[in-house]
């Protein structure tokens, strides 16, 4: 796997491309261009970006309003300001409204690091799962990220996007299909899968790979959407592998984890599960990579998690 | 409480005479809103439920906009240079969807379904509703989504108008507050926005829940062109909205003084009908005094 750039750098250069052939592109901004790789944006398309100041309630209000008249709006703020302060407005003005603004939470989960909890966004998937009207995106790679962009000027709903702010793994191959809702398989196995979102996939991969020097085969899952849910590929992982862990830069309550286990509870599979993410604690100061270390979201971690539950049903 | 909701309908009024049409002079405005009034607490009595009082201190505004200022209609409603009115103050929906039944978006007996099981008369204004431009009802949400299409329609070069209400109490929401530096910041000259000033809320008096006062002060401070108007005299509401805009690139600010439950004596300025239905005595009493006013007015014509 080689080094790509942070994603919301390529969310940045493709919503350029994109806007110099279609006026009707505008970017809404809180003081947030410079966070969001925007800069260049604003410079090329002075007359395609609105600034509010820092106002995220205002920035998503103003945002559905363009979005009434048929602009695409793309509303660009940290996600942990977005996606509390903000969050009746996404919930009343975009979503319930259905103005379909594309919410895009930059420098997402612990992206912030050592900023600290104000910071960081790790309730985000689980406080927008229950909104209704409004899809949800945590791409992995710059494949992913760009793919997302272009999936979303055409999607007919409100969208949140998170991104992260660091350099992440190239994970696909340049062929590969995305569809929103859709997880893409990005290595088979038989022995354990591994369902992770946004920048963790990377690490899963890593596992994955650690794991086969072990003869321990995974499969990956890339869930780069958390609504609509691909139930289909948690059901297949249960049936197909012996034991599922789920990956994420997220709370352990309310988001990747807890939906596959409600789908495998509702279908009556029971498989050897672990959900791995951030745990209800006070985070632990560090940056984004020593925090998924800390929590275990790490090739040696996810290893270590992985053996403990074949174990678990060797046992039983 | 042996009303008969549809029987009501029947009441003459102005709506049936003059629906339709734009052009209308001041008695002809002033009889709609003792009608509008009367279907208000029609449709609040149905239903058993509703926002009475703001609902009637706003009717006069709803009217003058929709029946002389907005060009807005059934027809135009996809037009992208429609005027649009954003009701901030979602609470007072009772008035918004009886006017917009006197333009004839729907029915006026549709209304009759009003908060009932599976009914788009929702509490609140919903786009499920042919009319309503936005969904709202949290306030504090109006005037940035008023802001940001005031914003689309400068940036492509439409010469529509937004319209936005919002309620005196409603104010303490800081976002208001944040849409406002927006609004001055791009200049929205084709930007209106109306305070319904009542000076009362659900707990009491304005000044003593959290003082708004010198409001034209801060509004002005905030860098809107502010007016004063007597939200409950029709020819006065016609005149203040012919004179937008106020400056050339500000936002226009109207402080509407009105009277929280306008029109019945009993209500009028009163705390407690900010959401109350009234008994079947008060309701008779009500419709009496409305029907009073009516003959008063034809009278006069």
């Amino acid at each position: 796997m080689e080094l790509g750039k942070p994603n919301q750098d390529i969310f940045a250069t493709t919503l350029l491309d994109l806007a110099q052939n279609d006026p009707t592109i505008l970017v809404v901004t809180s003081d947030s261009r410079g966070s969001g790789k925007l800069v260049p944006f604003g410079q090329m398309l002075p007359n395609q970006i609105v600034e509010v100041g820092i106002a995220e309630q205002n920035l998503v209000g103003v945002s559905a309003g363009l979005a009434s008249t048929g602009k695409k709006v793309f509303a660009v703020s940290p996600a942990c300001f977005l996606t509390t302060r903000a969050l009746e407005q996404i919930k009343n003005d975009v979503a319930y409204s259905n103005n379909p603004v594309r919410i895009i939470g930059i420098s997402a989960g612990v992206s912030y690091g050592a900023l600290g909890s104000t910071h960081h966004s790790l309730h985000d998937f689980a406080a927008l799962r229950t909104i209704n009207n409004i899809d949800i995106l945590a791409p992995a790679d710059n494949f992913e990220t760009r793919q997302a962009v272009l999936a979303a000027m055409h999607h007919p709903r409100p969208l949140y996007f998170r991104f992260g702010k660091r350099p992440v793994y190239d994970l696909h191959a340049p062929d590969t299909i995305f569809q929103i809702g859709k997880a893409i398989r990005l290595r088979e196995g038989r022995d354990v899968t591994f369902i992770a979102s946004g920048e963790t996939v990377a690490r899963a991969m890593l596992a994955a790979l650690h794991l086969e020097e072990a003869g321990i085969t995974c499969r990956v899952l890339s869930m780069h959407t958390l609504k609509p849910f691909d139930s289909e590929a948690v059901i297949q992982a249960a049936r197909e592998t012996h034991a599922i862990i789920t990956v994420e830069e997220h709370s352990v309550f309310g988001g990747l984890g807890e939906a596959c286990a409600s789908i495998l509870m509702q279908r009556g599979l029971v498989v050897p599960f672990k959900i791995v993410g951030i745990p209800d604690e006070d985070t632990v100061t560090g940056s984004q990579s020593e925090i998924f270390d800390h929590y275990g979201i790490s090739a040696e971690g996810l290893a270590t998690t992985a053996r403990t539950l074949l174990q678990v049903e060797q046992s039983s | 409480m042996g009303l008969h909701f549809i029987d009501y309908w029947g009441y003459p009024s102005a709506l049936d005479v003059t629906q339709g049409d734009r052009e209308m002079d001041v008695q002809t405005l002033q009889l709609k809103s003792v009608a509008y009034r009367k279907t208000i607490l029609e449709i609040i009595k149905q239903s058993g439920a509703g926002h009475t009082a703001g609902s009637l201190s706003c009717t006069d505004i709803l009217n003058v906009l929709y029946n002389h200022v907005l060009n807005v209609d059934p027809d135009n409603f996809a037009d992208p240079n429609r005027d649009r009115y954003i009701q901030s103050k979602g609470h007072s929906v009772e008035a918004l969807y009886t006017v917009l039944a006197d333009r004839g978006f729907y029915s006026r007996e549709a209304l009759a379904t009003l908060n009932k099981y599976k009914s788009k008369f929702i509490g609140h204004p919903t786009r499920k509703v042919h009319g309503i431009e936005q969904n709202t009802g949290a306030l504090g949400h109006g005037l940035s989504i008023a802001v940001g299409t005031a914003i689309a329609a400068k940036k492509d070069g439409r010469s529509y108008r937004v319209y936005t209400l919002l309620g005196d109490g409603e104010l303490a929401e800081g976002s208001s507050w944040e849409a406002s530096m927006t609004a001055a910041h791009y200049q929205l000259d084709n930007l209106v926005v109306i305070i319904d000033r009542n000076t009362l809320q659900i707990t009491g008096r304005t000044e003593e829940v959290s003082s708004l006062e010198p409001l034209e002060d801060k509004f002005r401070a905030f860098g809107y062109a502010v007016r004063h108007v007597d939200g409950n005299d029709i020819p006065a509401l016609i005149q203040i909205f012919e004179q937008v805009p106020f400056v050339p690139h500000k936002p226009n600010l109207i402080i509407a003084h009105t009277v929280k439950g306008k029109g019945i004596s009993f209500m009028e300025d009163t705390v407690k009908w900010h959401h109350r239905v009234p008994t079947d005595e008060e309701f008779a009493k009500a419709i009496e005094e409305l029907e009073l006013a009516e003959v008063k007015l034809k009278a006069a014509v």
